[in-house]
Order: C-alpha cells, then structure tokens, then sequence
C-alpha cells in the first residue's frame, strides 16, 4: 500500500527501517547458569521466580569433541548457546593449562577452512553446519618459548610445534628434523636404552612429513647423546631450535597481488610477510603499518611513509573470497594486538562505527606474561604420551594449512578504531624517538590530513615522484586487476622502503642498521598524530557490499576535522534533536544506550578509488587521540561527524551492523535538507538516534505497542517479537518526499510453554511527533530520479534468519492516516521453537517537500519506538528514499 | 648439544680453483680491460697461501679448466650451508660446466648434495648473502626468481629473500658479511638502496659497516679456533679509504688481499673460495 501511495505522486522517499532487539544472550545465559553454576544462582532468582515455567528442558545439551594437540579427542557437553570461551576454558581446565593465552580453539568451517572460535561469541553462532567437532591449537607462537612459566605450557607448544613439522606446515632441513626429532624422542622415551628400547623404536615416532630410515638413523644418534636430559630440558632445546626457523610461527594465506601474481601473506609475531613461493618479496613490521582493513575480497594495508618520503601507500591484496580475507583481517588484528600492544583495544562497542567489532578480546603478550608470572602452583605432573599418534592421516590437510578466524555474520562492515598502540617490551629507544620526534614537531600533529597522502612539511625533490609512484600503486590496487605499468616489483617495494642517502665523506663506522619503524619514527607524527598516535593501528573493515562503497565511503569524504566544530555548535544550538543528542550523549556515557546516527550525506567528490583514503580520513578526523584515555569527550565529535553507532549494550556484542546502500549515487539534494530548525548545515542531512534513555512523548501507536509489551510480559511463558510499523506520509506542492520508516522490535523470550495468549490489540491513529511532521515547504524543482536504501542490520539478532520461519500465529495491520502521514502498524506472532516471537513494524510514509528533515524524523521516529519498548532491541533499520517518478518497494 | 645455526663463520676446509690461460681473454667481464694471468696467479696463489697457511684451512684446490675461463671463481658454482651444498646453475652460459668439477669436490668432503636442474633457474653464488640467520638472494643479470626459489627449498630453515641487484655484477659485488650481524656494504646508492630493502625483509637486526668504495665491501669473514674473527679485505693499494674503515674492527684479525687482476674480470675476494664447515651440526 506504501508503495502504492507513492506511485501516486512523483516523489521523493526516504525510508528508514529500523531494527530493534532484546538482548537474548543475557536471558539464556542467566538460565544456563540456573543449572550449572550455583554461584550464580542469586542473580538469577528473580528472573526464575518470575518465570517459573521457563523450562530446563530448553536448554539445548551440545557435545563437542575437541582434538587435542596430542591427536586424542576429548568429548564434553555444553549448552548450546554458550560461548566460546567456556568451551575454551573447559578445555584448558581438562589440559591443566594456565598459561592459555597463547592457545585458541579451531573449527573448520563449510569451506573446510579452520576458523579460530571466538571465545566471546556464542558456539552454535560459529558452528554453522555440522557436528560441534573443534582441534585445540596454539594460536599466537611465543617468539621466546623459554619465557613461558610453566614446562605444561612448553610441552603443548612443542606438540603443536611436532604437528606443523610433520605435516609440513613448518619446512625445515633434513638436520633440522634430526635435531628436532631427537629432542622429541628423548622428552617422550627418556635417555636411550638398547635394552629397554627396541632396535625400531625411533620407526614409531613421526619426525618429518617423508621420514626416512636414514633420518631415524641420525635422530638415534643423536638421541645417544642426550643421556640424563629431562623432558622439560629436551623440550626446551625443541623450542630454542624451533623458534628459529623462518616459519615458526607464520599463519599463511593465499592471496595475489595486484597483478593477480599469487603470492602467500604470512601474519606473524613481528607483522606481515609477503611471499611468493617460497621466496620472501616483502616484509611489513607491525610499527610500518598505519590500518589494516578488508573489503570484499580485498585486503588492504596501509603503510607508514619511509623514511625520505611523504606519503602513506596503501597496498591492496586479493583474496579468494570475501571470508578469506576477513579471517586474514581478523587474524591480523588479533597478532598485532597480542603482539604489539600493552593491552587490547576496546572493542568498538559504544564508538560507533560501522561494521566488525571484532577486537581481539584476550590478553595481550604482555599480560599474560605478566599473568603467568603470578603463578605459583607447583610444577603439575603430566603425562607426556607417546608421539606415536603422529601419523600421515594426521596430516592430511597438507603443507598449506591456515588457520583462520571466526567468520562473522554480517557482510558489510566498517571499522573504525583508533589504538594508542604501544610497544611492549622491546624498543625503548625507539619509543623514546617517537616521543621526541613528538615534541620536535608539534605541527605536524595539526596538519590537516589530505586524503592518503599525508604531506610532510618539508617535502622532498622527491616528493613528487614518489607521490606519482604511490598514486599509481593505489590505482593499480584499486582498480580491479589493475597492472602497474612502468613500476616494478622493485620500485613498488623500493617507493614504500626509503631510499638510504650515502653518507658523503664522513667516516664510516659500525653503526646499527636502523629498525625500519624508527628510521620512518618523524613521519609518525606527521600521518599518526590525527588519527593514532606513535604506533598507532587502525583496523578497519569496509563494506563488503558493492553498493555500498560508493554511499557511505563519499560520506566519510566530508569528514573533514573542522565539521567537529560546527557539529558540537549545532548540538547546543539545536533544539529538539539537541536535547535527544544531549539524552543520548547521556546514555551513551552511561553506556547503557544505543545510538545510530544516520547520515544521509550528499557527496561532493566522487571518491571511486579512494576508498581507503576518505576511510582513513574518516578515522582520522573522528577519532581524536584521546581516544582511549576519554571516551566520552569524543561523543560530540563522533555525532558530528555523524557516524553509525550501535550499541552492544542493546545489541548483543555477537551483533554486527549492516549497511547497504543500493544506489551507486548519494545523491541527495543538499537544499532538499535543509533541517527545520534551520541550524543544520546545509550540506549535511541530520542524524538520527536511537536512545533509550531518551524521554519524550510518544505516539498512540508506539503506546499502544507498549501496552502489547506490558500484557505480554506479564504472561511470562510469552516470547515476543514486536514488529512496529508506522508510517507517516506528507505530500507537499512542488517536490514530494516520501519517508518511510520501518521499525522492528524483536524480543524473543525463552519459554516453556507452547502457549502464546495475544493481547488486544485496539489500532490507533498514529500521531506523529511534530519533529516527524513538520516540514518548511520549498519550491524545489525535481531533477533528481534516484532511489537509494540503507540497511543497518543488527544481523545476530534476527531470528528471521534461522531457515525455519516458524508457525505464524496471528498477523494484525493496523492503518491510520492524518493529514500528512500515513501510519501502518503490522503486527505478526509466530511460534518457532519453543520461542514465540511478536515483530512489530511501523512504516513511516511521509510524503512531501524536500525541505523535511527525514533524519531527523527517523531519529523522532527511533527515539519514541525505543523508550516505548525498553526491552527491545533495533534490530534493522532501513532507510529508502526515492526521488523517482516510478517508486519501488525500498524495504528489503 | 645438537643446535642449529650456530658458529657463523666456523670453516674448516676451503675448495679453490686454478687460473686458466684463457681467463687473460675470454672470462666475461663487464668492463674491458687487459688481464695479465701471471700477476692474477701470484694473486691468487696469495690468497690461497693466507687459507692454508696462515688460517689453517683444509684447501682442496681444483685444476683449471681452460674451457672455462671463469673457473677461478668457484663462489658461483655452489652455495653450502651446513653440511648440505647446492649445486648452482650460473646465469653464464659460458659458466655452467664449471659445477661439475666443484660438485665432485663437495660430494668427497660429504655434504649433501642438491642440485639446480630447472632448466629456467639460474643463480650464482656470488648473489647469495647469508648472514648466518637468514639468506638473501640478489636478483641480478645472474639470478632469477626461480633460482632463488629452488635455493630457498634446498635450505628450509632459513628465510630466503629477494633483493634487487640495481648495479654491479652479484650483491657481493657491493656487500658481505664482516661479523655476526655484521653487513659490510658499498656506499654508493644502488648498495645502499639494497640494504634497505634487506632491512625491511628481515626480522634480525644487523650492523652496518659502510666502506666508501663499493668493490671494497666484499671481503671474507671467517670465525676460526684461535684466531677468532678474521677478515680478509683489499689491500691500502687499491682501496685505502675503505682500509680505513675495516682498520677500525678492532676485534678482527685484519688480512689485507691483494684483487686488483681478478677484479679486472669481475672477481672479488669471496668469488675465489668456497668456504666449509665440516662440522657443521655433528
């Protein structure tokens, strides 16, 4: 019918849908612990005396069986919905492990590839399809294994370690498999006996993926020579050679190049290594590289200017899918954040960004070191079994296997997070250089930052080479498939790698080869003061939707760092979005709310091929330095700039957001936004938010939902899925806008009963807030005939994904019109599981002038749905416009 | 203990080559110039007289062979690390034959032997750097990728990386190894261009000694029971600020060596030997 109405005028639309959901983890987690966990039996009485009939008998019982670094499984039971780390936790609890930090849980996924879990996501969210079978596996090889507390530690080190020689997955030499053998053969069988041992003994053991007689002949000899060593000795002279082989340690991905010249990308302790074969053709040490980001199959990295150059490059890999390279993404930023930084990175949970918020959620290398030197229990006894189990079939997966992460639901993401990285242990001096080349060049760090290229404020003779150099590398990675021509291997590796200027006449003297990341330390300052400090890092993930790069990307585009200005005027000079943005702002400092600011931008520049620039851009002028030290300071900023933000307290912290934007054009017309109360820069269509704290009046219809929340809640046994429509409609003389805005409400309950009591539901007439209505009429001229819609999708929390849709109980619509608006409420109940969901959509139609602010109305619109179903969640929101003669149906 | 890469610099044997007649016109050079022959013997035998005598190597020393005019330089023909050699195929054509005799050799001293039989490979010697923790492989008129690759499988414990050879014949032509961690490299900007790339590649820190001449920057290091590190450099004659340099190691055993023959046809001081630690992880 929406659609209908807006084929009756040639319109303009905009319509939003929003998603809202309950946070269900937080329900099943607390009945999980009912029965498992007595300590937490207090927590949890309230909410089991309040629903006394929410059953044990729903709590799915899942038995995974995880193999063990030694080749054996081990089988245990969980709850379905539980976590990640309480298998992980089990796991090392069984092994006796404390040090754990450095290990990780694995799965494989439907393409066979190995996933690392994640231990802050729900199991059945990363066990897609199949049986819960899991491999336990060190995940982040200590560079120093004698620093490892605990002899248990090294011995499951070692084990992985005799795991990736055999199956290939660590090449090493014929002398090193001896050597590495016959360590391995003394910590398993002790000294070497002729009368205990028979003559064949070593035959039974695995050392090297072809093992021969003549190798089990050397690691015999040897293995005469270690009469007395202990286990433990034995495998720490295992480690201390193992350590230094080449791949010890590298997590290999396929990738190909620019020139679509497969090549391996190698993430290690130390950062990112290109090979191509066996052959090492580059190297980016963690302190080289500024972000790390993946869209599509695409990976990126951006990396610090050398040392006689000016600018960031940035440096695009090709995946084989788009899975690939977020796992790649991921485990980069799980090494560079285990390896590099004191400790994690928050999560970007109430910052808004788009996209992943996959961090690393561990402890760093750092921490546990420190961690583990707290422990003080005796050393515990163990079995060392027999490496026997080491055999071919182990190994099947071959030479090549990679370890990748846990793939996460939604498909387009951007991150945006800014690090205050700072080395660990090692490089003092060069931290000490940074600060210095901090203090010398307090200018730079007000540089504005200029798309990618950061200038430098003595530019170079070779600058100008340089720079065409990069942008020609950028083009060649941008554009798809791209060559390069007139750069080769070499100059590409040369233009990113400073080029040494001999010492003239002065006398030579030893002197350390300087470590790349002090050598490049002043242009620290110049690229990283903006966005991320000395070693600052950002990890980024972009939108891997097609359409969406051209939306939002442009977006970022106008971003520049004295919007952050006017945007903080505009937030006290504002009226009623200044109050919701103050109530917001409230909300978010107590991190309790949610807040998605929409930004329907228009763009000035096309920025095809500059994605990574204006991304970075986007990070750079948003996030202050002061990130990390205060958050709440960079709330204005962060509205100004208007970015996506979702709140995990709302939405669960498995949730991702989704953006799509189907039109390859942003083109909204700037004076067609002009806002209400005239204070909004024209140039920038207005945010909108969600918030939960926010308190004003609400419409009938959004009451009414409310009182469905009340009945059902009282009931108990009900699951809920509220889907809220209203729709609002203006139509003014010369240009018609049409602003749908669709809400769902989701809050699913577990209940142990089948039984779903539907409480009246009386249709109201919905009654917009003023701010939704009101609209200055403008004489406009239709130009423009484009559709575009923007999707934010809290993708964990739709139940609508499951593939069983359910049985549908009722489905009620309600419509009511004013003068302006069309308002359409659509209720449906469905019992799927046990869970009945009630989902609640309103759409909004507003039909009418340019001149509305549809942000703004969206923001109303979100804002009176939320504080009337404080126990949702937005779960989607879906923002279509039309400036179309023939309109289509902008809701997906 | 058995450990791995340890001793940088341990030898105990050295293969050496004589100087054919034919060296004087037909060995390649990427300069003209005249070769006296006699003077490059006496050179020569000089410098095998400092392996033998005055740092106590084994020398296995090689016929000439006057269809190979390059022969003198065994560098080339193989590459040994540990106990196990790779045999090479030099980008010469000219030079390939000369792996035969240095083969021979090296199966009789009872190292591993592997053998570069891609007939699309090529790599000399005299393009392989190793450090002691890690190899690189200059990419040169001489060497390509996929000598490089093969290189890289024959010794797997060891990162292999790829560096541009922007001038000069091999990279040891402007560089090499004058300690642990010490890289002794050419001034001039192709050499040092190069070793920024070779400090971005790898994961090891080194020092640096730069040397004003290029051509003076390949010298031989050896680390040898009783006379701890030895550096056979130039001599004050052909390159006497670079002398000054190598003059303030103060730790080294200095050994000046005359070159200025076998540099005529390209030749440096590492070119003439193949260094062998026979001991190597026994």
């Amino acid at each position: 019918s929406t659609t209908m109405l807006c084929e009756h005028f040639q319109s303009k639309s905009i319509n939003f849908l929003i998603n809202l959901s309950l946070d269900r983890c937080s329900l099943f987690v607390c009945q999980e612990q009912i029965e498992e966990d007595q300590v937490s039996h207090r927590s949890s009485t309230s909410r089991l005396s309040r629903s006394p009939l929410r059953g044990v008998k729903k709590v799915k019982i899942m038995q995974c069986k995880i193999t063990l670094l030694d080749g054996s499984d081990y089988t245990l039971n969980v709850e379905k919905r539980v976590k990640g780390h309480v298998l992980f936790d089990k796991v090392c609890d069984h092994l006796n492990l404390l040090e754990k930090d450095y290990f990780g849980i694995t799965y494989r996924d439907m393409e066979n590839q190995k996933n690392w879990l994640d231990p802050s996501k729900e199991l059945k969210k990363q066990i897609r399809t199949g049986p819960w079978n899991f491999a336990f596996n060190v995940k982040f090889y200590p560079p120093d294994p004698s620093q490892l507390t605990e002899d248990i530690t090294r011995y499951y080190l070692c084990l992985q370690l005799r795991d990736d020689v055999v199956s290939g997955r660590l090449p090493c030499s014929f002398a090193t498999h001896t050597v590495l053998g016959s360590y391995t053969v003394q910590s398993e069988l002790g000294d070497y006996d002729p009368e205990e041992l028979a003559s064949d003994y070593i035959s039974e053991l695995r050392f090297a993926p072809n093992q021969t007689k003549e190798l089990e002949e050397k690691v015999m000899e040897l293995h005469k020579t270690y009469k007395g060593m202990t286990p433990a000795e034995a495998e720490m002279h295992f480690l201390e050679n193992a350590k230094k082989l080449s791949m010890y340690g590298v997590d290999l991905h396929h990738a190909k190049d620019s020139e679509g010249v497969e090549i391996m990308l190698g993430v290690c302790a130390s950062g990112l290594l290109i090979y191509r074969d066996r052959l090492r053709i580059n190297r980016f040490a963690w302190p080289k590289i500024l972000k790390i980001s993946y869209k599509r199959n695409n990976f990126y990295i951006k990396i610090r200017p050398g040392e006689f150059e000016q600018f960031e490059s940035t440096i695009g890999f090709k995946l084989p899918n788009h899975r690939a390279a977020k796992r790649l993404w991921k485990v980069c930023v799980e090494h560079h954040t285990f390896f590099r930084l004191v400790s994690p990175e928050a999560p970007p949970k109430k910052f808004l960004s788009l996209g992943s918020k996959f961090r690393y959620s561990g402890r760093t290398q750092a921490q546990t070191r420190r961690a583990s030197s707290q422990i003080i229990r005796p050393a515990p006894f163990f079995e060392r079994s027999s490496s026997k189990r080491y055999n071919m079939s182990r190994s099947l997966d071959g030479g090549k296997e990679q370890f990748v992460l846990v793939k996460l639901i939604a498909k387009g993401d951007i991150i945006t997070t800014v690090t205050t990285e700072k080395k660990v242990e090692e490089d003092k001096s060069e931290q000490e250089d940074t600060h210095k080349d901090a203090a010398e060049t307090p200018e730079a760090a007000a540089t504005t930052p200029l798309r990618q290229d950061t200038k430098d404020t003595e530019p170079s003779a070779d600058a100008v080479k340089h720079q065409t150099n990069i942008s020609e590398m950028k083009r060649s990675f941008l554009e798809t498939g791209g060559s390069t021509p007139g750069l080769t291997e070499w100059e590409k590796r040369l233009s990113s790698s400073p080029v040494h200027s001999p010492r003239a006449h002065e006398a030579p003297m030893i002197e350390p080869l300087e470590p790349q990341d002090v050598s490049c330390s002043p242009y620290i300052i110049t690229d990283g003061a903006t966005s991320s400090g000395p070693h600052g890092i950002s990890l980024s993930t972009t939108m891997d939707d097609d359409v969406f790069m051209d939306g939002t990307l442009k977006e970022v585009e106008e971003k520049t760092p004295d919007s952050q200005d006017e945007v903080s005027e505009r937030s006290v000079v504002k009226v009623s979005p200044g109050a919701v943005r103050q109530e917001v702002s409230q909300a978010i400092s107590d991190k309790k709310g949610t807040l998605i600011i929409l930004k329907d931008a228009e763009d000035k520049e096309d920025t095809e091929g500059k994605e990574m620039s204006t991304l970075d851009e986007k990070e750079k002028s948003v996030v202050p330095r002061e990130h990390e030290t205060d958050k709440n300071d960079m709330l204005p900023a962060s509205m100004g700039k208007e970015m996506f933000k979702a709140d995990t307290s709302v939405l669960t912290e498995a949730q991702t957001t989704e953006v799509k934007m189907l039109s390859t054009k942003m083109e909204i017309k700037t004076d067609d936004m002009i806002p209400l109360k005239g204070i909004d820069s024209p140039k920038k269509a207005m945010a909108s938010w969600i918030s939960e704290e926010v308190k004003t009046e609400a419409s009938e219809v959004i009451s009414v939902a409310a009182k469905e929340m009340k009945t059902s809640d009282g009931l108990k046994e009900n699951a809920e899925i509220f889907t809220f429509e209203d729709i609002q409609s203006e139509q003014s003389e010369s240009n018609l806008v049409q602003n749908t805005q669709q809400f769902s409400f989701c809050c699913p309950l577990h209940i142990s009963t089948t039984t779903c009591c539907l409480p009246s539901f009386p249709p109201a007439a919905a009654k917009p807030s003023p701010d939704i209505v009101e609209v200055a009429t403008k004489d406009m001229p239709v130009v423009h005939t484009e559709t575009k819609t923007i999707t934010y999708e809290a993708a964990e929390v739709d139940t609508n994904g499951d593939a069983d849709p359910g049985v549908l109980l009722s489905a009620q619509t309600i419509t009511s019109e004013t003068t302006s608006t069309t308002t359409t409420t659509h209720i449906t109940k469905t019992v799927k599981g046990g869970i009945s969901e009630t989902r609640i959509e309103k759409r909004i139609v507003i039909t009418g002038d340019a001149d509305i602010d549809h942000d703004e109305a969206l923001a109303q619109a979100i804002k009176e749905a939320k504080e009337q179903h404080p126990d949702m969640s937005v779960t989607k929101v879906v923002v279509h416009k039309e400036t179309e003669i023939t309109p289509e149906e902008g809701e997906d | 203990m058995a450990g791995l890469m340890a001793g940088f610099g341990h030898y105990t044997h050295a293969v050496v080559r004589g100087i054919p007649s034919s060296l004087a016109k037909e060995a390649l050079r990427s300069c003209q110039a005249e070769v006296d022959v006699a003077k490059a013997r006496r050179e020569h035998d000089a410098y095998v007289e400092v392996l033998r005598t005055r740092l106590g190597l084994e020398v296995v020393e090689l016929p000439a062979d006057e269809s190979l005019p390059d022969c003198v330089f065994v560098e080339d023909a193989a590459v040994v690390c540990g106990d196990t050699a790779l045999i090479t195929r030099p980008g010469a054509e000219s030079r390939r034959r000369e792996t035969e005799a240095m083969k021979g050799a090296l199966k009789d001293l009872n190292l591993n032997i592997v053998e570069m039989t891609d007939e699309n490979a090529t790599l000399d010697g005299g393009d392989v750097l190793f450090t002691g923790r890690e190899f690189f492989v200059g990419l040169s008129k001489r060497t390509n990728q996929r000598g490089a690759e093969i290189l890289a499988d024959a010794f797997k414990d060891y990162a292999v990386s790829t560096v541009p050879v922007l001038e000069g014949l091999h990279l040891k032509t402007f560089c090499s190894m004058g300690g642990p961690g010490l890289i002794v490299i050419g001034s001039s900007e192709p050499a040092q261009k190069t070793l920024k790339i070779m400090q971005q590649m790898s994961d090891h820190r080194y020092d640096k000694l730069t040397v004003p001449d290029d051509l003076a920057a390949n010298c031989v290091y050896m680390n040898l029971p009783n006379k701890g590190h030895v550096l056979m450099h130039c001599t004050p004659e052909q390159y006497p600020e670079s002398v000054k340099v190598f003059e303030k190691l103060k730790d080294h055993m200095l050994i000046p060596v005359s070159n200025l023959e076998k540099v005529k046809v390209d030749g440096g001081l590492t070119c003439c030997s193949m260094l062998i630690n026979k001991k190597a992880n026994n």
